[in-house]
């Protein structure tokens, strides 16, 4: 178990597989909000937050319900935001948290940029609302649960999916568990 | 015939929407600290034990257990000895779930055209089926149906041919491929028969059977224990980090299909495979 602290600093030795507790300052940002980020990078424009360093957490999380910082809060899917990546790496991004595996081409690019992709725990929105000690909307508050927020966190749980060295839990995991029986039972 | 009001339907749904999003039905929970305990990966076992804690936090506040509560979907099974007096049903659903996401403050998910993706504001229009059923009773079953799983489902035309391996392969490669995106271990509704949009209903509406309910048909029995079997030799695991325990159930629906055919249909629910029922 590494505590981490984000901004991130050195994450070369982080392992895919390691687990992880991560405090400090993440920015949430889903599909929309992406697309609306490349285009200001696009056109040479400010973000509306400081990239450098930074980790997006892909999470459009429930509204906060009376004495709650927050509503249930976990990952959403990252593929989805395969395509939209990769600009924000190359432009500051070190670490994004989701779940599920992500295309080739931004593993390559986690590489190549020293980055690392954590994985949340999916369906565990409510014990990961519990690590969200504040929350405000930085951007683009006209897509509501899709807005960027920016979060203080405390000790998040999370797995090192992909990390900067080529290790992927999705790959390595699942040939660790498949039976080898099952090719030749769906023949 | 019986009168079943506006009133209460909009009543009723609203407290399903409210039950089904913050408490996992016990055979869901049960099945997954089953899975806890049978899973061989470590860091598998470790998925399933945050999984259970946080839906006994969620249950205990109450709040959402996964954010993504989901597009509504509601199972209407209405007796034909019912009127519904007060207004339409479907608007009934429709308000019952404006109030409940609102008042329990659940996520607002559903945007108004597929295309131009501004949201409704207020999670509707659920998606409802009705059905006519015999009596005088009208039987609502509401899931709210989360989209890292919904995407992941799939339909496809085999050919009569194909037969029952056809059918295995389909299923298989839809779970592999699916890998962690809809939050494993899932449960696995599989429709076979009809025509495309009937395969894939019937596929949804497995969803909605309890877990360790075999189909009463021998053969599909049979199907729905070796495909479980399957699945799980896949290695997916818990989030597709890799482990035994890939799907908690694989249920199978089926109905006559055409001589030249073989739709098969799969819907998949995560491990918050969240519903609730009422009958009025």
């Amino acid at each position: 178990m590494y505590a981490l602290t984000a901004p991130l600093q050195d994450i070369g030795f982080l392992r895919a597989g390691d687990r992880v507790e991560l405090s400090g300052i993440i920015y949430t940002a889903r599909d929309a909000a992406h697309q609306r980020l490349i285009k200001l990078i696009d056109e040479g424009r400010k973000l509306p937050f400081d990239l450098n360093r930074a980790v997006i957490y892909y999470v459009g999380p429930c509204p906060a319900p009376p004495g709650e910082i927050i509503g249930s809060a976990g990952p959403t899917t990252a593929t989805r935001m395969d395509d939209l990546t990769i600009p924000l790496l190359e432009h500051g991004l070190k670490g994004m948290i989701g779940k599920g595996n992500r295309s080739s081409a931004v593993e390559a690019a986690i590489s190549r940029h020293g980055a690392v992709y954590f994985a949340a725990v999916g369906g565990a929105g409510a014990l990961i609302a519990q690590c969200i000690k504040e929350v405000e909307v930085v951007a683009y508050s006209d897509l509501g649960p899709e807005a960027v927020h920016r979060m203080v966190v405390d000790r998040l749980p999370l797995i090192v999916a992909i990390d900067s060295h080529g290790g992927n839990i999705f790959r390595t995991g699942v040939a660790q568990y498949r039976d080898p029986s099952l090719e030749e039972a769906l023949k | 015939m019986r009168t079943v009001d506006y009133t209460q339907i909009v009543e009723s749904v609203r407290q399903m929407c409210l039950e089904a999003n913050t408490v996992l039905p016990p055979d869901v929970e049960e099945a997954l600290a089953a899975a806890a305990r049978a899973e061989a990966s470590p860091v598998g076992r470790d998925v399933l034990r945050t999984v259970l804690e946080s839906a006994a936090i969620a249950k205990a506040k109450p709040m959402a257990i996964c954010q993504d509560t989901g597009m509504v979907v509601v199972l209407a099974e209405l007796g034909q000895d019912v009127h519904i007096t007060g207004g339409l049903l479907t608007d009934a659903i429709n308000e019952g779930v404006r109030q409940g996401y609102e008042q329990f403050y659940f996520r607002k998910s559903v945007v108004e055209d597929p295309l131009l993706r501004v949201n409704t504001g207020d999670n509707t229009p659920a998606v409802v089926h009705i059905s006519l059923v015999p009596g005088d009773r009208l039987r609502l079953l509401l899931a709210p149906k989360g989209f890292g799983s919904e995407n992941m489902s799939a339909v496809k035309m085999l050919k009569p041919a194909e037969g029952e391996a056809g059918v295995k392969q389909f299923v298989v490669q839809a779970v592999s491929q699916a890998g962690g995106n809809p939050c494993p271990p899932i449960i696995v509704g599989v429709g076979l028969g009809g025509t495309m949009e009937q395969a894939a209903l019937l596929a949804k509406r497995a969803l909605f059977r309890p877990i360790g309910q075999r189909s009463p048909k021998d053969h599909l029995a049979r199907l729905e224990r070796e495909l479980l079997e399957l699945v799980n030799k896949t290695g997916v695991g818990p989030m597709g980090f890799g482990g035994t325990q890939t799907a908690l159930e694989v249920f199978v629906e089926s109905y006559p299909t055409h001589i030249a055919g073989l739709p098969v249909a799969v819907n998949i629910n995560c491990h918050a495979a969240r519903h609730s029922e009422v009958v009025l």
